[in-house]
């Protein structure tokens, strides 16, 4: 009789937690906002440009996150969905662009331009540096005077030729 | 008489940098005033211009059709860009599926809906709600409407039977007859 009891009583409760845990497994997890942002702030809206689609509030925008919320719980990775915009509406989208083609530019000068002034810069230094010490040399007397300080003295001189002609 | 030797300052800076160096750097840089003069360029240069040769197409509907530039030749061609997101495109929906039925007939006259960074579902809730029988199809990769040089949305495009734009519309059409007007002359009617 007690067993009979905790049969009628056990059976019930299985039933329920099959139930419940069938429904659990069958619903898709519905991706977060910050998911969906995660990959909304690499991408920029054609229609509203410069600005991420994860902060821009037109309903074009706000589509487009719906759809990568729908790509999200189908379970694509962010790669695909990506991919996906590039194929739709191209590669504008992409806040970073593809470094291919002429957008190897866009990597390259940067970089090249920092170098470039950076060398440009190092000399410049060295030799506004070096020039002082030249001048002073100069002036002391018996030492051989620099290129340099040759060009400029001529030109000092001429320039104060002119000067006196006048 | 007035001669004065090379500057100090500029004999340091070439010594700097080779020759070579301040050649290909004088190159780079022009090149770059070039892309970007180009850039600007075509950026200014604003949608395609009437008696022109637009630009050939193979525009994918959404359910699966295929229409080729072979398609469209000897026709008048009716290009409308839209967007279900699009409250102008709203106005002019039901005024060119309209003339859609008013000219299909005849079969003078193609139109063809461009869906600009649309997405899909939306775009066919736009299409089951207006209504609309002409093909409609995404621009992937926005290349149609790169091509076409548009700056928004709604815009239309109606092609002559010889291929040359004859009329462009950069607002929503207000009427039927509208769209007539515009068509009509491109039939000799």
């Amino acid at each position: 009789m007690t067993i009979k009891k905790l049969l009628f009583a056990t059976i019930p409760v299985l039933m329920f937690s099959f139930l419940v845990a069938g429904v659990v497994a069958a619903q898709q997890p519905t991706p977060s906002d910050d998911q969906v942002n995660a990959i909304a702030k690499q991408l920029y809206c054609p229609v509203c440009e410069n600005i991420p689609l994860d902060v821009c509030s037109t309903t074009a925008c706000a589509q487009w996150r719906g759809l990568i919320r729908e790509k999200l719980a189908e379970g694509w990775s962010e790669q695909q969905i990506k991919d996906y915009f590039v194929e739709q509406y191209g590669a504008r989208v992409l806040g970073t662009p593809p470094a291919r083609g002429l957008n190897w530019l866009v990597y390259l000068i940067p970089p090249v331009a920092i170098l470039a002034g950076a060398y440009v810069l190092y000399h410049a230094l060295r030799s506004w540096k070096r020039t002082p010490l030249l001048t002073n040399d100069s002036s002391t007397p018996g030492k051989p005077q620099s290129d340099v300080n040759a060009v400029q003295d001529e030109y000092i001189q001429r320039m104060e030729d002119e000067v006196r002609k006048r | 008489m007035n001669e004065i030797s090379a500057n100090p300052s500029r004999q340091t800076a070439q010594k700097l940098i080779p020759r070579w160096g301040r050649i290909l750097a004088w190159i780079a840089l022009f090149a770059l005033l070039l892309a970007i003069a180009l850039v600007l360029l075509r950026k200014q240069q604003g949608p395609v211009a009437i008696g022109q040769r637009p630009p050939t197409f193979t525009l994918t509907t959404f359910n699966g059709q295929k229409i080729t530039p072979s398609d469209m030749a000897g026709k008048v061609v009716l290009l409308n860009f839209w967007a279900s997101w699009c409250k102008p495109c709203e106005q002019e929906a039901a005024d060119l599926e309209s003339a859609w039925r008013y000219y299909q007939p005849s079969g003078d006259v193609l139109f063809l809906g461009i869906a600009w960074t649309d997405t899909e579902t939306a775009s066919l809730g736009y299409i089951a709600k207006f209504n609309i029988t002409y093909p409609n199809g995404p621009d992937l990769g926005t290349s149609i409407s790169q091509a076409y040089r548009t700056t928004g949305v709604p815009e239309t495009y109606i092609i002559d039977k010889s291929g040359n734009l004859a009329y462009i519309k950069l607002s929503p059409f207000t009427s039927l007859s509208e769209i007539q007007a515009a068509i009509d002359p491109l039939l000799g009617r």
